[in-house]
């Protein structure tokens, strides 16, 4: 999101061409949309593409031999839609909506799209949903400062869960490649860590009936100067990103100091923030927030502090180390 | 940290002649903002955040969003230097100024009210100089 770009009406779809590292633009899909695409997502079998527009539409493409063709166009929203995700079984998509809500629709051997749920748990727009990677639940991300999670149960889709703590506006989530966890990135410039608790868990961790609850074991705070609008999981390392609106990428990478329990998560060095050290926070899962003030500075070495009721049990809490 | 007062005196110089909404008034002569309500700080290498707060004259809540969409859209095409923007209603003066400030200075929003001709149509009459 730059100064001062509109963001364009269509969608470029450009394919890798094998021989050599250049990118060649294969089709524009100008004609679907009459407002800014917001969002595109592929098909797990990589034939489809849904594209989420604020015209209150999501468009299906389907790749033919000489460029995609619309097969189909979702309607029902009542204003922009601002995400649009495939789930990996290919057979179900999301979409959601500023008009606070999220639509779940299948799609049969037949390319015939049908909204089989319309779930209107949160209060406010919502941002971004995401699908598990391996099990059919939904995480969406909301302006409601919550996190929800949606699943099936006899045949209807219901909220099964709500992620409380942030401070502001969540723009995205992500899951971890196992699916216990869930990152969540918000305008209250943190990135919050959840963990998956099944009923019955070893770690005494209470359940509402059979349904998983889902706590809060790292929050990432002091590393971010503006919103955090993005955060990805990388399924093969276990590493974070995030994309800011200071301007920068974070990585983080989750250190060998901590447990399942109390994930720690450490600021990369070598990537491209002026950060010239390693600053590794250890997160406790009694305390539900943490903070750690670093500053952020362009031309001096960070200064780590603690807020002030955070002091007294830094020290046995929370080590932190800082590494040169 | 330190305040720039010059960089504060060319943003207020661009936001003083924003027409209001309703008033045939600039926001300068309805008291809307004042050279105090500017804040800018140095936060890297030629890049500063500007931080204003702004007084709606009456408590409505579709005005005040108008006039931060004006302050934010004015701010965007004519300050020359490069800049983070938050603005937010004085506080106080507005029974719902935290959802105001949610709306104004979430990006996406305001993104996308401005690809909606009409509110686009007055935030072009707010803003634009006139001859």
């Amino acid at each position: 999101m730059g100064r001062g770009q509109d963001w364009g009406r269509g969608c470029a779809v450009r394919r890798a061409v094998p021989a050599g590292p250049l990118w060649s633009c294969r089709a524009v899909l100008g004609e679907g949309h009459q407002r800014t695409v917001r969002r595109v997502a592929w098909s797990p079998c990589g034939n489809y593409l849904a594209s989420a527009s604020f015209d209150a539409t999501t468009c299906i493409w389907k790749k033919q031999e000489d460029g995609f063709e619309c097969i189909t166009t979702l309607e029902g929203h009542e204003n922009e839609v601002k995400s649009v995700a495939w789930a990996p079984s290919g057979t179900l998509l999301a979409t959601c909506s500023r008009d606070k809500s999220v639509w779940v629709w299948e799609v049969d051997e037949e390319e015939e799209y049908e909204c089989v749920s319309v779930l209107n748990s949160h209060t406010q727009d919502v941002k971004h949903v995401v699908w598990h990677p391996n099990q059919e639940l939904l995480a969406s991300a909301s302006y409601d400062d919550t996190v929800k999670l949606y699943r099936e149960e006899e045949d209807d889709w219901v909220c099964c869960a709500t992620l409380e703590g942030h401070q502001s506006t969540v723009w995205s989530v992500a899951f971890d490649c196992s699916g216990e966890r869930l990152a969540s990135c918000s305008d209250d410039r943190t990135v919050r860590v959840w963990q998956r608790y099944r009923p019955g868990n070893q770690h005494g961790v209470a359940c509402s009936g059979a349904e998983p609850t889902w706590k809060c074991v790292c929050n990432l705070s002091g590393y971010h100067t503006r919103t955090i609008y993005d955060v990805a999981w990388c399924h093969l390392t276990g590493a974070l990103a995030t994309a800011c609106g200071d301007d920068a990428i974070r990585v983080f990478e989750e250190g060998t100091g901590g447990t399942e329990q109390e994930p720690s998560f450490s600021l990369a060095a070598h990537h491209l923030c002026v950060w010239r050290a390693l600053v590794t926070l250890h997160c406790s899962a009694s305390v539900l927030s943490t903070s750690v003030e670093a500053e952020p500075s362009l031309r001096k070495r960070p200064r780590v502090s603690f807020s002030r009721h955070m002091s007294l049990m830094a020290r046995a809490v929370f080590p932190v180390s800082f590494l040169e | 940290q330190a305040m720039d007062q010059d960089k504060a005196l060319e943003v207020y110089d661009i936001i003083r002649t924003i027409r209001d909404p309703e008033k045939p008034n600039t926001l300068e002569e309805l008291e809307v903002v004042t050279e105090n309500c500017v804040e800018v700080q140095e936060i890297g290498e030629d890049e500063y955040l500007v931080i204003i707060r702004f007084t709606p004259t009456v408590p409505h809540c579709s005005l005040a969003t108008l006039i931060g969409l004006c302050l934010r859209i004015k701010l965007q095409r004519c300050l020359p230097f490069r800049h983070k923007l938050e603005i937010y209603i004085t506080e106080g003066t507005h029974s719902t100024e935290e959802d105001i400030n949610k709306q104004i200075n979430d990006k996406e929003r305001v993104a996308a009210a401005m690809e909606n001709p009409n509110l686009r149509e007055i935030v072009e009459q707010c803003v634009t100089e006139p001859d």
